[in-house]
């Protein structure tokens, strides 16, 4: 179920982002976190626990929002505004883990 | 004389305020905010193709808000805009700067920190699960997305922001089920005083607790959390928390906003290696500067909340100010009359503060209660058992170090949100006052960096 509920603005044009695959409708102006959590309920597994995360401060402060585009690039999904032709991957795409944080 | 290089860093109300004295002194500051616009974190503006008005927007704060983002407007063509740019690192006299594709250092003869604040956050068991979310950034779903974090939210925790936002949430049409206060009333009766330094803005607080009720949204005073229910993959199911008289009850929710007031965003200034000293009132370490905003290094200047929580009307104050003490410092010619007043406003907007940390206290004593099996580090799934455990075994009592064992404040979000808290736990286990246990330091880069610029440096 959708976590995140439209509360108005809604007559903005439509982008389709592909997340790990799929077609995801947005809408134009939406951040990624926006147009993910408006179709499901989270974002991505934590690396840390079992459970799953869906963003925490929507400021680019904390971090819990890391998504990945399918080059390898990774995303603050709070701060990244959703594009028609983007193509998102929800875990990072190599098995290795740079230290970049 | 070579103009002088002035950069402000934050685009918020201090930092509008500060250009713009800038500005008007002849002067064209270089303004480096990493936001893709600017308002800062109270006059947030939303994308360009929305189109909810001000007064929807920002309530009683619409003309303030307008006011500022005209004032920035005015502005552009003559400061040095850099939007979507995080300054990263201050060293060797320079601001270390990055945005998605350019990193640059600039060197500076004034450096004003405007930089703002984040949540201030005690954790509550559970509030690793998705639909868990800051107050600052349940409001920021509302004003820059226009959305609501859940179908059913509650608010916890304590502060202004706590009644602000869910009444922001009920106005819009968002389902608010409960409002859950740790601060009991009669704090709040013991600092009027202070509050009555500013009558509007207490008197909006009192409006909105009306506003919450009429509305039938359930209002606890004096609450204990004691839970975030839910489940790994659905998220959040509930909230569990003990009233005021002592009874056990559980709200069914799929979102919680939580939040206990706000901290400064200091870490730039700790880079700068501005003097750190211990306030009591809010249990925090703050850096030090005059009454002008003068910090301790030559050529560095502290305004806004980014120093010291006062609020928003008092940020666009003393970000003038402290743009005005650094022209003059310069040997530009500035009004001393109009810094004297500034401070007036300055000091007048300060009470109020220490009104609000009195109304809505910090309650450090719930980080000693937190149980074991409680994540305290939501970055890298630490528990306060983690911590105890590293402290029992290492005798680490200091926060640097303690950190260092159990890696509390060193995951993402390099202890933003885990850090306060950590301290208060610390020193409880230890038995010593929380500034015994120092601070974490700030660390470069404040944020992380996009791969492809770290691995250029
Ligand atoms: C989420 C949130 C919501 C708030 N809402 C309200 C409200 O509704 N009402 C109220 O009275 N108060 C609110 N506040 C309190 C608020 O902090 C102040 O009232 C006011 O915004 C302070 O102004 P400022 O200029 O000091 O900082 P801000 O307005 O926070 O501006 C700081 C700016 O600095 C930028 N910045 C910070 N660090 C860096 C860096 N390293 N590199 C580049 N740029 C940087 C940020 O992007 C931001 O734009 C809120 C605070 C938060 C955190
Ligand atoms: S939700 Fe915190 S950085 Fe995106």
């Amino acid at each position: 179920m959708n976590r995140f509920v439209r509360l108005g603005e809604t007559d903005r044009p439509a982008v389709t982002v592909h997340v790990d695959g799929a077609p995801v409708e947005a809408l134009e102006g939406d951040t990624l976190m926006v147009a993910l959590l408006s179709q499901g309920g989270v974002l991505r597994q934590s690396e840390f626990g079992p459970e799953k995360r869906a963003g925490f401060c929507l400021m680019g402060a904390c971090q819990d929002c890391w998504v990945w585009t399918e080059s390898g690039d990774r995303l603050r999904a709070c701060s990244t505004v959703a594009a028609t032709g983007q193509r998102i991957l929800t875990s990072q795409p190599e098995a290795s883990w740079p230290n970049h944080a | 004389m070579a103009e002088p290089r002035i950069i402000i860093v934050g685009a918020g109300p201090a930092g509008t305020r500060a250009a713009e004295a800038c500005v008007q002194a002849g002067v064209r500051p270089i303004v480096l905010d990493e936001g893709r616009r600017d308002g800062g974190q109270i006059y947030r503006r939303q994308p360009d193709n929305f189109t909810r008005p001000y007064a929807k927007l920002y309530g009683s704060e619409a003309g303030r808000a307008q006011a500022l983002h005209e004032t920035f407007d005015t502005l552009k063509g003559a400061v040095d805009y850099r939007p979507e740019t995080l300054v990263w690192n201050i060293s060797g006299g320079q601001v270390w700067t990055a945005s998605q594709t350019y990193a640059d250092t600039l060197p500076f003869d004034a450096l004003l920190l405007c930089t703002g604040a984040t949540d201030r956050l005690m954790p509550v068991k559970g509030w690793q699960f998705a639909g868990s979310y800051s107050l600052g950034g349940s409001q920021v779903a509302l004003k820059s997305q226009a959305v609501s974090i859940g179908h059913k939210v509650v608010f916890m925790g304590s502060g202004p922001l706590l009644y602000l936002v869910a009444s922001q949430y009920v106005e819009a049409g968002a389902n608010v089920v409960a409002v859950l206060d740790t601060a009991p009333y009669s704090a709040r009766i013991k600092a009027l005083p202070d509050l009555l330094a500013v009558p509007s803005v207490l008197w909006n607080g009192v409006a909105l607790t009306i506003k919450l009720k009429r509305a039938g949204v359930a209002v606890h005073n004096g609450i204990k959390p004691l839970e975030i229910k839910g489940d790994a993959d659905r998220g959040v199911s509930g909230v569990r928390f003990r009233t005021r008289a002592g009874v056990e009850q559980e709200i069914a929710c799929d979102a919680v906003a939580m939040g206990h007031h706000l901290r400064p965003e200091t870490q730039l200034a700790d880079l700068a290696r501005c003097a750190f000293a211990f306030d009591p009132g809010t249990r925090q370490w703050l850096p030090e500067r005059d009454g002008d905003g003068r910090s301790s290094v030559a050529g560095v200047y502290l305004a806004g909340d980014g120093a010291k929580i006062l609020g928003a009307r008092s940020a666009e104050a003393s970000g003038r100010l402290a743009a005005l003490a650094a022209l003059g410092d310069l040997g530009l010619p500035v009004d001393k009359g109009e810094m004297t007043s500034l401070r007036g406003d300055v000091g007048t907007y300060a009470k109020f503060a220490r009104g609000l940390a009195k109304a809505f206290p910090w309650p450090s004593e719930q980080a000693s209660q937190l149980p074991d099996d409680t994540i305290l580090c939501r970055c890298e799934g630490v528990t306060a058992g983690d911590l105890r455990g590293v402290m029992r075994e290492t005798g680490a009592k200091e926060a640097n170090r303690a950190k260092a064992f159990s890696r509390v404040g060193m995951g993402r979000c390099q202890g933003r949100y885990c850090g306060l808290a950590a301290a208060e736990l610390i020193a409880a286990e230890a038995d010593i006052p929380v500034e015994q246990v120092g601070r974490l330091r700030g660390q470069a880069p404040v944020k992380p960096l996009t791969i492809a610029i770290g691995d250029d440096q």
